[in-house]
């Protein structure tokens, strides 16, 4: 480090060292190089989905905001691993408390709909999504809940249990309010994915596994979905039975990935994505446009990088000897692969179509920051996995 | 440890799962992208681009010297952008409200007519792709046109463009041969597969005529201009284009100026047969060139100005051309007219009873009337000749020297109980002349005529026996007011065919013999029939067709002629009917039309007919060919309800030579100058200012008209355009 030589003891020095000190010592270059990838693939992507038939360089604009995503991304993944994870009653409650505020705010006149859902919020030109922050929230209230044993004991109590299903049902009950279906099911696939691995009693997992699932029987004949909300899930079954309604989508991005073939029509050059007949094809759909520019190899790159990421995560997970630094892993681990699966099966007609980006690559503000500010919770958790200093 | 070990354990278990899902999304990808790659392909390909179809120009029809008988002619026509209207704030109603002024149509008639068809949207609507130009206004003034091109900022996607149109350059000449086009109809499109991909909602069809044979090669090929578009079925680009190669250019037999003389010669004879009294309610005549079977002219009256099919006939003017009180002017005669041959017949019971054994040079008697089986049959107004000579007997035209033949014939089959295989020889020798059946001449809808044999009278005694029989017991209540007489000959008549209708009887045999009765033939067949016994027996098929021309003249693909029979005639029968034929304008019936003609430049061989219907007046047939010596021309006259074919027929078709040899017509109008209905077409009035004869030589050309890289059409050496 230059800056530790020209200056040698100020104690600008001493802050920084407590700021970047502990950063350099363990750095997990796969998953770092895997993400950096994924975001650059992704701008890439974004690119080619916004530039339509003309030429490519009078386009930009989308391409470059998603760069400014992710470099602020990159800089919060940076602040966040430096922190250290060791302390986190001193921050996940504030993270939590602001998303929850921020999802009730969205109910408020302050939130915005867009596409059938109140899920943005716009503050004086700037736009957010609070369902964003509320998944970190969520996955670092969580693994503070389940992930600090009480006195005495080693894993989670019923009482713990208690507590965490009341964590999830704010934000939840927030969310099912928008409606934002696919981040709610991100939330409790989340939930889900950190019980399981928490050490709690196993008649918990069951019990609230039956639960869900009786629940989600519940909702769906009680009849508290949107109507759009049933409808794709039915032409998710049968995308023919309307080929220019709810079908379309499901339809549209079948045939942007199998025009794609084995080695696609080459970046800027997809038909289908020029004449965009795939909606959101820059943010949710992002996978037609690889799958369709890029074709199988192409495809393949994605997921395997994704797999990469994952795999890296739990890996950390496994390493990590704290279990509220191994359940922050596992939160995100579940959240990312959950998230990829139907985002991608949902373009290649497997899933049913919500509303959800694919980590790394969509274009978006919140959720690119989001997903970067958990890769640095990783970070940060793998640098000091091995103890304390 | 436990602990440890099993939170281990559920991350290996993790982990798994992560595998798993993710094999599934690439196992899946391999499916959309490896083998169903090409099924999305095509999809997408069908998803982002919409083709027009740009019409090929469609070939002339030209006469055998390279006139045009049909061409293109090019009108402004308006016509609007579905997408572009639609893309305007309020759907284009301020433009067509702009436009309907111009235009002085009514705003809403646009609307309307800019509207796409569907189940619930009906005509007047838009059926064809909204991405073909929607006409609005077809032939407009030149002067709207440019109001619009000019202020196109007002009139944002309308457009004024040239569009082609089929022309009939000689005007009403030859229409029903010709043919006419009209917008093909959707169950047309859904019966032929391939017309699908190669028609548009804009496109003509041919529907009949020339038009409708030939329309595949006239037609040529359009082209397809495919755009590429987006979701929003907004034009970003063309994708691809594959030009229009135009249609080829058809080379007839007909000769326009032959023609023209043939139209206004019929048109004089039905004039000058109703100056007589007579109702001449329709006219046909067929011109053929003997040794090819070629069409040279071919006409029917009434005719009609084909303008009436542009832009699409409307159903009343349509019902009009069909309708009776306008003499159902879309109907050829000389294709679909069906009448007695009556005494032109003569020349095949002739050849018939020769065949059969009767004597070439025998006397045969020709008194006024001979009584067969109970009934008196009847000379022309009972003249009675004494002793004749089969060729004399032509030439006066003696129906009692038939009637015996027909008679003998019949007798000689056993009469009324047949003798097991008769020899049905007049029947026979009818078919081999080719009637009774469709020439099998290049037009649409050939009628067939009729030759009455033993078959076709069972079967038409089956189908009418019911009929007859309840008429044999009740009468005819309705007639007896009127004509208790007449009532009274029906029901025997109904008695008599209800009992034995299916027995071919001796007056069905002498009927026959003189071209009476049950025949029936058209002015096709009967051409056919005399160019056969003028190119030594060769019954030819008609064709109109000669060859295709492509319109830079580099391509040229002759038709190749229909099939040739041979008449089963001796030679020296042949030789004797010619004889005969040849002294009818000179001596016989034809004398009258003949007076002052050069029969010894141009001989002419020839028979008239007088043909009587029931409940109709007497229709006049003259069939003839010349020069008698060495053939050229078949010339066959028939004018419906027009008298005698000596009178009414035969002056037609003296006319007719007279043009194709330019001699002089005498004046037969009575007085009146010749600037009468004759060449209201304006444009006959091109071939009036010629003289000399129409065809050169007095032969159409055997070569074809060249076409020159430049379009223009040069006639063959010797002739002149």
């Amino acid at each position: 480090m230059t800056a530790t030589t020209r200056f040698p003891s100020t104690p600008w020095r001493n802050r920084t060292r407590w700021l970047v000190g502990a950063v350099p010592r363990r750095i997990d270059w796969t998953l770092v190089l895997s993400v950096a990838a994924l975001s650059a693939i992704g701008v890439l992507l974004v690119w080619a989905a916004t530039s339509g038939t003309g030429d490519p360089r009078d386009a930009t604009g989308h391409a470059r905001s998603q760069l400014v995503h992710i470099a602020i991304g990159a800089l919060v993944c940076v602040a966040v691993a430096a922190v250290d994870y060791r302390l986190p009653s001193a921050y996940a409650p504030v993270i939590y408390a602001v998303a929850v505020i921020g999802l009730a705010l969205v109910l408020t006149p302050l939130g915005e709909v867009i596409n059938g859902s109140r899920s943005w919020l716009v503050i004086g030109g700037f736009q957010a999504q609070p369902g964003e922050v509320a998944k970190v929230g969520l996955v670092l209230g969580l693994a503070m809940l389940l992930g600090e044993p009480r006195a005495g004991e080693h894993r989670p109590t019923t009482r713990d249990v208690l507590f965490s299903l009341v964590a999830l049902a704010v934000p939840l009950a927030l969310i099912m309010a928008q409606p934002d279906l696919g981040t709610a099911l991100v939330l409790v696939a989340v939930y889900m994915g950190m019980l399981a691995l928490s050490g709690a009693p196993a008649r918990w997992v069951v019990g609230l596994l039956v639960c869900g699932v009786l629940a989600m029987a519940a909702v769906w004949w009680s009849g508290l979905l949107k109507d759009y909300q049933i409808a794709r899930f039915t032409s998710f079954v049968d995308p023919a039975a309307d080929p220019r309604g709810t079908g379309y989508n499901a339809n549209q991005a079948k045939i942007a990935v199998g025009s794609g073939g084995f080695n696609g029509t080459g970046l800027f050059q997809g038909e289908h994505t020029s004449g965009r007949f795939v909606p959101e094809q820059h943010t949710d759909f992002i996978f037609t446009v690889a799958g369709e520019e890029l074709g199988f190899i192409g495809g393949t790159v994605i997921i395997v990088l994704l797999a990469l990421v994952i795999w890296r995560v739990l890996r950390i997970a496994a390493e990590c000897s704290q279990p509220y630094g191994r359940l922050v892993c596992i939160g995100v681990a579940t959240w990312l692969c959950f998230q990829s699966f139907i985002n991608i099966g949902m373009t290649l007609g497997i899933m049913p179509i919500t509303g959800l980006p694919l980590p790394f690559v969509s274009y978006g503000g919140t959720a690119t920051i989001a997903h970067l500010a958990a890769i640095g919770l990783v970070l940060g958790i793998h640098s000091r996995a091995r103890g304390f200093d | 440890m436990r602990r440890l070990a099993r939170g281990q354990t559920g991350l290996l278990l993790t982990q798994m799962l992560v595998i798993a899902l993710f094999a599934t999304l690439i196992g899946r990808m391999w499916y959309l992208q490896v083998p169903m790659a090409e099924h999305y392909r095509a999809l997408a390909e069908a998803g982002h681009t919409e083709a027009l179809i740009v019409p090929a120009t469609r070939g002339h029809i030209l006469d055998s010297v390279g006139r045009s008988m049909v061409g293109n002619r090019t009108e402004l026509v308006i016509s609007a952008d579905y997408h572009q209207l639609l893309a305007q704030d309020d759907g284009g109603e301020a433009v067509l409200g702009r436009l309907a002024k111009v235009l002085d149509t009514p705003p809403e008639e646009l609307r309307k007519r800019t509207r796409l068809c569907s189940p619930e949207v009906s005509r007047p609507c838009w059926q064809g792709s909204p991405y073909q130009p929607i006409p609005l206004a077809e032939d407009v003034e030149p002067r709207v046109a440019l109001q619009i091109k000019e202020r196109q900022e007002d009139f944002p996607g309308i457009s004024a463009e040239q569009q082609a149109v089929r022309h009939h350059v000689r005007g009403r000449d030859a229409v029903q041969t010709l043919g006419y086009l009209q917008p093909i109809t959707a169950d047309e499109l859904e019966e032929r597969e391939d017309l699908r991909v190669r028609f548009s909602g804009v496109d003509r069809v041919g529907r009949d005529g020339l038009e409708a044979v030939y329309d595949e090669q006239l037609r040529g090929t359009a082209g397809v201009r495919r755009y590429a578009v987006n979701n929003m079925g907004e034009v970003t680009g063309v994708a691809s284009e594959t030009s229009s190669e135009p249609g080829m250019h058809l080379v007839t037999h007909m000769d326009a100026r032959v023609q023209g003389i043939v139209e206004d010669a019929l048109a004089r004879g039905m004039e000058n047969a109703r100056k007589e009294g007579e109702p001449a309610d329709a006219a046909a005549s067929v011109v053929l060139d003997v040794r090819t079977g070629g069409v040279v002219a071919m006409a029917s009256l009434p005719n009609y100005d084909p303008s009436v099919w542009k832009g699409g006939v409307d159903q009343d003017t349509y019902q009009n051309l069909l309708s009776e009180e306008a003499g159902k002017p879309l109907v050829s005669r000389a294709l679909k007219g069906e009448f007695p041959p009556a005494s032109t017949f003569k020349a095949a019971s002739l050849s018939a009873a020769v065949e059969d054994g009767a004597s070439l040079n025998g006397r045969y008697s020709c008194p006024s009337s001979i009584t067969v089986g109970g009934r008196s049959f009847q000379n022309y107004e009972g003249d009675a000749h004494g002793s004749l000579s089969l060729h004399k007997a032509i030439v006066v035209s003696c129906n009692t020297v038939f009637y015996q033949l027909g008679y003998d014939m019949w007798r000689e089959d056993g009469g009324i109980d047949p003798v097991d295989d008769p020899e049905d020889a007049m029947a026979n020798m009818a078919k081999a002349y080719g009637f009774g059946a469709p020439t099998g001449v290049d037009l649409p809808h050939e009628a067939a005529g009729r030759v009455p044999d033993r078959e076709w009278k069972q079967e038409y005694w089956e189908a009418g026996r019911e009929d007859s029989c309840e008429r044999a017991k009740n009468g005819y209540p309705e007639v007896r007011e009127e004509d208790p007489g007449h009532a009274a000959y029906l029901k025997k008549a109904a008695e008599e065919f209800c009992v034995d209708g299916y027995t071919w009887r001796a007056g069905d045999a002498v009927n026959f013999s003189i071209g009476q009765g049950d025949v029936l033939v058209t002015p096709l067949q009967l051409a056919r029939a005399y160019a056969a016994i003028a190119d030594d027996g060769t019954l030819r098929t008609p064709q109109l067709g000669k060859a295709f021309v492509s319109a830079d003249g580099k391509q040229v693909k002759r038709i190749e002629p229909g099939e040739t029979e041979k008449l089963p005639i001796e030679e020296k029968t042949l030789e004797y009917l010619q004889s005969a034929l040849a002294d009818v304008p000179e001596e016989g019936t034809g004398r009258y039309a003949f007076e002052g003609f050069p029969l010894d430049e141009v001989p002419v061989a020839g028979k008239t007919g007088t043909a009587s219907l029931l409940g109709r007046k007497e229709s006049a047939w003259f069939a003839s060919y010349a020069p008698a010596d060495d053939p050229q021309y078949a010339v066959v006259v028939l004018i419906s309800q027009g008298g005698t074919g000596g009178v009414a027929s035969a002056p037609v078709a003296r006319e007719i030579y007279d043009g194709i040899y330019g001699f002089e017509t005498p004046d037969r109008s009575g007085g009146d100058s010749e600037d009468g209905e004759s060449g209201e077409d304006g444009e006959d009035g091109e071939d009036g200012t010629e003289s000399g004869p129409a065809v050169p030589n007095g032969a159409p050309p055997e070569e074809l008209p060249t076409v020159q890289p430049d379009g223009s059409v040069q006639p063959p050496d010797g002739y002149r355009k």
